[in-house]
């Protein structure tokens, strides 16, 4: 199963590396994983994309929550929540391909935020599956690059993770 | 006042009570080494490599109830005590590592003696910090001993660069700390201690499986009011031993790989298991498929949410420190008017009567050769029952395990989780300084104790009068008895050749050597030792190369698979 785990963690130099370091010392599966500081400075965010059987995201969850520099651990895909990556995608645009690529971008809400005589970079925000449909709707040949952020993810309504 | 690094890390020692220190110095420590020489009241030890540092100040912690520390240089100073502090982390002690580091300016310019300290210790740690300010030093080392005493204790690393200690700042230590991150629980849930009294009261096979969360608890004698009031049966894991008395009839004695055939047997046949401070780990319930299939309700009470339905599933978790759960339990219990079934513990205990009438720890008293098993009774009649017992790691260990009765905790110092050979000596070094007038003797096989000999140095520097109890074999024991069971009797690299006469060895270093050949001068030598109550006096008896540890689970097998002695091989 896939889980969406969410959690609030010091600021601090090397909080990352015994977040990643758990990860990788346990075995335990990781997808994708943001973090950014929050509104808080002092308090970092991230979001874990990681996938495992109910006893192994518990176990997940538990160990992180053991981690002396985490503060808070919820695992948002136990009920409501949304998720959302940005990708950014050079995409070649010349001749024909140049009219049509602009109107993927449409169908698909990206913007183009960068645009040369042969090529675009087309900003797309969504979740995972919908940044996969857009590559996938697109000639493979036109793309030049990509980069994607990972998920990051928040519980809907009252659902809030704060101190 | 405004004070130096250096002088600050000595302070906060001396506000930590810290009566020693176990430590090697080297350039990056040269300010807190000279600190610690314009004072006396923080006292420093000086070990011969720092492996022993850090197990001394962790036999120093685990046969007390305070925190052991040790101090390191950078670079190979702590790569030396990464083992310690790994053996530290793998069983919960709280031990404080103070190391130095290069510079500053030099930190990730590759520069003499650096490494990466807080990234090489970092998944053998309870926590670590690098401490860039010196007006981190205060505040970090008070956070640094109490996290390696609180909830689950550990060892955590401070590691501060040569600069920072130099610098001065405005020193005051603070009071108290908080740390919105870490909070851990100590009180149980009581609607879970409840229901756990309940139906301990309704079990008709209850049964009491404890580990070394009861010895870091403090709650001995908690537990054993425990036991004694449900009238059940109670084993005490490696790591546990001591935690109920090992002379009580409702012992029965350790569970798991080499456990007693009882213990395994009323571990997998109860009908109500409470397990506390205790992890279910494969050494103590071997495939953890095997041990579910048997219906029974298990209790868990541990103050790590992480370790509680992590190997085996159970009905009731109890998230909280034991001592405090287990005051709940028996308050919860002396006020139920209803008693534990007299009529069904009855057949209960003529059950396990009639497991233990298979005497599984049963070997041959009448061999010509040292039998180990032997040493350890004879060990254990020489010193009343009443020494502190640290062991190495192998056949030597598990004897020792099986054969002296330990009454109370803290007196039991061995490395279970990790499993490090070298522990021993260094350990013993620890006990020793924290109970001066105590007997303490270190059970060791002839190749464990080569992995810290050098400590002998340090034994003699400060007139520790160690009793080193060497079940010498000639043979990594257990490799052998591995290889003798699974490899076809292919002692592959198991023979130790070579060993160097270790009464003389001894003697070399200044103390009591004595080599014994027979049964029947076992007794007399420990006698002679114990009597020698200046000296270290290092027994270096020559037992049976061929004797195996029995009972045995092989690995991965079940509970009650058991192989009792050689005849079932």
């Amino acid at each position: 199963m896939r889980h969406v785990i969410s959690l609030l963690l010091e600021n601090e130099a090397g909080a990352l590396s015994r977040v990643s370091g758990l990860f990788s010392a346990r075995a335990y599966n990781i997808e994708s994983l943001t973090v950014a500081p929050t509104e808080d400075a002092s308090m970092s965010r991230m979001t874990i994309i990681t996938r495992g059987s109910d006893d192994v995201v518990e176990q997940i969850t538990k160990q992180l929550n053991k981690l002396v520099e985490v503060v808070k651990v919820v695992d948002l895909s136990e009920s409501g929540h949304l998720e959302r990556e940005l990708m950014l995608a050079k995409v070649r645009a010349v001749g024909k391909d140049r009219e049509e690529m602009k109107r993927m971008a449409d169908i698909f809400r990206g913007n183009i935020i960068d645009v040369t005589d042969s090529s675009y970079v087309v900003e797309l925000t969504g979740n995972s599956g919908k940044l996969d449909a857009f590559l996938g709707a697109i000639d493979a040949s036109l793309i030049l690059e990509t980069v994607r952020t990972g998920v990051c993810g928040i519980g809907r309504g009252d659902r809030i993770l704060k101190i | 006042m405004v004070l130096s690094g250096a002088e600050i890390v000595v302070r906060c020692l001396q506000e930590e009570k810290v009566e020693y220190v176990f430590g090697y110095p080297g350039g990056a420590v040269l300010y807190i080494y000279d600190e610690l020489f314009k004072q006396e009241k923080v006292r420093h030890v000086l070990v011969r490599h720092e492996q022993g540092a850090v197990h001394a100040a962790d036999g120093y912690a685990r046969s007390t109830d305070r925190v052991g520390v040790a101090l390191v240089t950078s670079g190979p100073g702590v790569t030396n005590a990464v083992t310690g502090i790994a053996t530290a982390y793998c069983d919960s002690s709280p031990v404080v590592v103070i190391s130095g580091q290069v510079p500053t300016a030099a930190i990730g310019q590759d520069a003499f003696q650096e490494v990466d300290t807080v990234g090489i210790t970092r998944p053998c740690v309870k926590h670590n910090f690098l401490v860039k300010d010196v007006r981190e030093i205060a505040p970090t080392l008070k956070k640094a001993f109490y996290l390696a005493k609180s909830g689950r204790p550990g060892p955590v690393v401070v590691d501060i660069p040569k600069d920072v200690s130099a610098k001065k700042c405005e020193y005051a230590y603070p009071k108290s700390i908080a740390m919105r991150s870490y909070n851990p629980v100590t009180k149980g849930h009581q609607g879970q201690i409840r229901k756990a009294v309940q139906l301990l009261l309704d079990a008709k096979r209850p049964m009491v499986y404890s580990g070394g969360g009861v010895i870091l608890s403090e709650a001995a004698e908690a537990l054993t009011r425990l036991v004694r009031s449900l009238g059940c049966p109670v084993t005490n894991t490696l790591m546990g031993l001591g935690g109920y008395p090992g002379t009580d009839g409702q012992f029965l004695g350790m569970p798991g790989m080499h456990g007693t055939y009882e213990a395994n047997m009323a571990m997998q046949y109860c009908d109500v298991l409470l397990a506390i401070g205790a992890r279910f780990d494969d050494r103590v319930i071997g495939d953890p498929a095997d041990f579910a299939r048997v219906a029974r309700k298990i209790i868990h009470v541990d103050i790590d949410p992480s370790s509680i339905s992590k190997r085996v599933k159970v009905d009731v978790p109890i998230v909280g420190s034991v001592s405090s759960v287990l005051e709940d339990m028996l308050k919860l219990l002396d006020e139920n008017p209803q008693r534990p079934d007299a009529a069904a513990l009855e057949p209960w205990w003529k059950q396990i009567a009639e497991w233990r009438g298979r005497d599984c720890l049963a070997y041959d008293r009448d061999a010509p050769v040292i039998k180990p098993q032997f040493v350890v009774e004879k060990l254990y009649e020489v010193t009343g029952g009443d020494a502190f017992v640290t062991t190495d790691v192998g056949q030597h260990q598990m004897w020792a395990a099986q054969f002296y009765k330990f009454d109370k905790p803290r007196h039991w110092v061995t490395s279970g989780g990790l499993g490090t050979m070298g522990f021993g000596l260094p350990a013993a070094m620890g006990v020793r300084i924290a109970h001066p007038d105590a007997q303490v003797a270190c059970v060791t096989g002839e190749s464990s104790i080569q992995m810290c000999i050098q400590e002998l140095s340090t034994c003699k520097q400060y007139r520790l009068p160690i009793k080193i109890v060497n079940l010498n074999n000639r043979y990594l024991g257990m490799v052998r008895q591995w290889q003798q069971l699974f490899h076809g009797n292919r002692y592959a690299e198991s023979y130790m050749d070579a060993l160097p006469d270790f009464a003389r060895l001894a003697e070399a270093y200044g103390h009591v050597g004595m080599r014994i050949d027979k049964p029947g001068d076992v007794e007399g030598a420990l006698r002679e030792a114990f009597k020698r109550r200046k000296d270290l006096v290092f027994l270096d008896f020559q037992t049976d190369q061929t004797e195996n540890v029995y009972p045995m689970v092989k690995g991965g097998k079940g509970l009650t698979d058991m192989i009792l002695s050689s005849e079932d091989l």
